[in-house]
């Protein structure tokens, strides 16, 4: 358990050294910053989705938490 | 009142949700009026000859002065339609009970059964919170409220993410926890019991009906953890990668389904309820990529979902965005999503088999691909406002499991495509 604990703790530093070398400087983000560019872009497409999938597959969440709410039939 | 101006709907709306948050008495004021974003969207989901859906939402967010954003919204959604019941179609007739016991419904021959009896309009409530908290570091919590006849959803959650590097890599854990609970008319079927159709309408039917209940509600709950990774990678990319936990106890059975046991020559002889299991264990992987070209951008996403029902799932999601001129912009969408069958998932059963605990006939969990084609058109309005329209086609393939067919089964669709259509008008002000 302790050797896990420290392979998590080496592998997490090493994933936050490696992103520190990407990514842009705060004055770069003009495209980041489009509405398009945003992961979830139009959340109510998403919702929608979510929704529609969830009550007629097995599989539901990844994007955020996993849905659900409703009898669906 | 007739609603000239889009500012006067966004107006009212404002001071519509003010109104409900009344513990703080906010007025509705002019800075309050241009500091809300509102979203709405009305959606039509329908299948051929099955269920047809139409849901409509209202969205609202307002950012206040320190960074801290409040969402709110209202979900309305009316379904009605024919579901599957989980029975293998015939060269006969076939009648069968309503899950009320109150009514009863035939079949064609050679067609897949489908209850018709679903309607149902549910309300759900969404909230959330999020703030800056210390440096660098973003806490959000919420809640969710949703409601029909004959079902009751109540869940909580909360998340903190902290940004590095300025503020390029973004690091989140979070929970969900929700509380739900069915109480199905006519009550919940007991597992594995056969359904009553002889003598419907008489004392004796009424007797055997009621030995086939066990109760009239019950309920299951659901914990979620997601903890995500986002990253920029440079002026045009960026990636998210996500890890998700989800562990649902309770009450996981169908009370609407049911298993047809037939007999060597495949005729159906009775329909027995369904049994899930009272727990699943569900572990998901998601990535996505969004890269900017010139004037489109590029959104990649994959799922891989894998449960201790068995079920594995991958799902590859594709949306281009192309910007035209004057700000319109056309969105191609395509998707797709194959799972493998939960262990208990049989099409149908031999009289004679050894019958497990738990078995289901619920082609939403056997084998199955499914895709979806879409296609999105936006504009923007004056004075800041936008319009969208989306239409897409989604079409499910249930695959059979290897459970090779018997007799007449092999004369009767028993993995029947579902096509529907989607179609959704969204506006934003």
């Amino acid at each position: 358990m302790k050797h896990q604990q420290i392979l998590i703790t080496f592998l997490s530093a090493t994933l936050l050294a490696g992103c520190s070398s990407l990514g842009v400087e705060p004055w770069e983000r003009d495209i980041l910053a489009k509405k398009e560019m945003a992961l979830t872009s139009s959340p109510l497409d998403a919702a929608l989705d979510d929704h529609i999938y969830f009550s007629k597959e097995a599989s539901s969440g990844g994007r955020s938490f996993g849905g659900g709410g409703c009898g669906c039939n | 009142m007739q609603l000239t101006k889009t500012t006067d709907l966004k107006g009212l709306l404002t001071t519509a949700t003010c109104a409900l948050l009344t513990t703080n008495q906010v007025s509705a004021t002019e800075t309050a009026v241009d500091e809300w974003q509102f979203d709405t969207a009305i959606m039509y989901y329908g299948e051929s000859d099955r269920v047809t859906a139409v849901e409509g939402i209202v969205a609202g967010q307002k950012t206040f002065a320190d960074e801290q954003v409040l969402n709110l919204k209202v979900t309305v959604d009316a379904l009605t339609g024919a579901s599957a019941n989980g029975a293998v179609a015939q060269p006969d007739v076939q009648t069968f009970t309503r899950p009320s016991g109150n009514g009863q419904y035939q079949v064609k021959a050679k067609q897949t059964p489908l209850d018709d009896t679903f309607h149902d309009t549910r309300l759900q409530l969404t909230g959330s919170w999020s703030q800056p908290l210390y440096h660098d570091y973003t806490w959000t919590v919420g809640g969710n409220l949703s409601k029909e006849y004959d079902y009751l959803s109540v869940s909580v959650n909360s998340n903190l993410a902290r940004d590095f590097n300025k503020k390029n890599t973004t690091v989140s854990a979070g929970f969900s926890y929700a509380f739900d609970q069915i109480e199905p008319e006519g009550g919940l079927p007991k597992a594995l019991s056969e359904m009553t159709v002889e003598q419907f309408g008489s004392t004796e039917f009424d007797a055997l009906f009621e030995q086939t209940r066990i109760g009239s509600s019950d309920d299951k709950n659901t914990l979620d953890l997601l903890l995500g990774l986002t990253q920029v990678i440079n002026r045009n990319t960026i990636v998210q990668l996500n890890y998700s936990y989800s562990d649902v106890s309770g009450y996981l059975t169908d009370p609407f389904k049911v298993v047809s046991v037939v007999n060597q020559q495949g005729y159906s002889q009775r329909a027995i309820y369904e049994h899930r299991p009272d727990s699943r264990t569900k572990h998901a992987v998601f990535a996505q990529l969004k890269t900017h070209f010139s004037n489109t951008v590029l959104d990649a996403s994959y799922r891989y979902m894998t449960d201790d029902w068995q079920i594995d799932s991958h799902t590859l999601d594709l949306r281009y965005h192309m910007a035209l001129n004057n700000g319109h912009y056309i969105e191609p969408h395509i998707r797709y999503y194959t799972q493998t069958a939960a262990e208990f998932y049989t099409p149908f059963i031999i009289e004679g088999q050894s019958i497990n605990q738990d078995i289901s006939a619920d082609y939403r969990i056997g084998e199955m691909d499914a895709y979806t084609f879409g296609i999105k058109y936006g504009m923007p309005m004056n004075s800041g406002d936008s319009l969208a329209f989306r239409l897409e086609y989604y079409r499910q393939s249930p695959k059979s499991d290897g459970t090779a067919a018997v007799g007449v089964l092999n004369d009767v669709e028993l993995y029947e495509t579902i096509d529907a259509v989607i179609a959704q008008v969204s506006y934003s002000f």
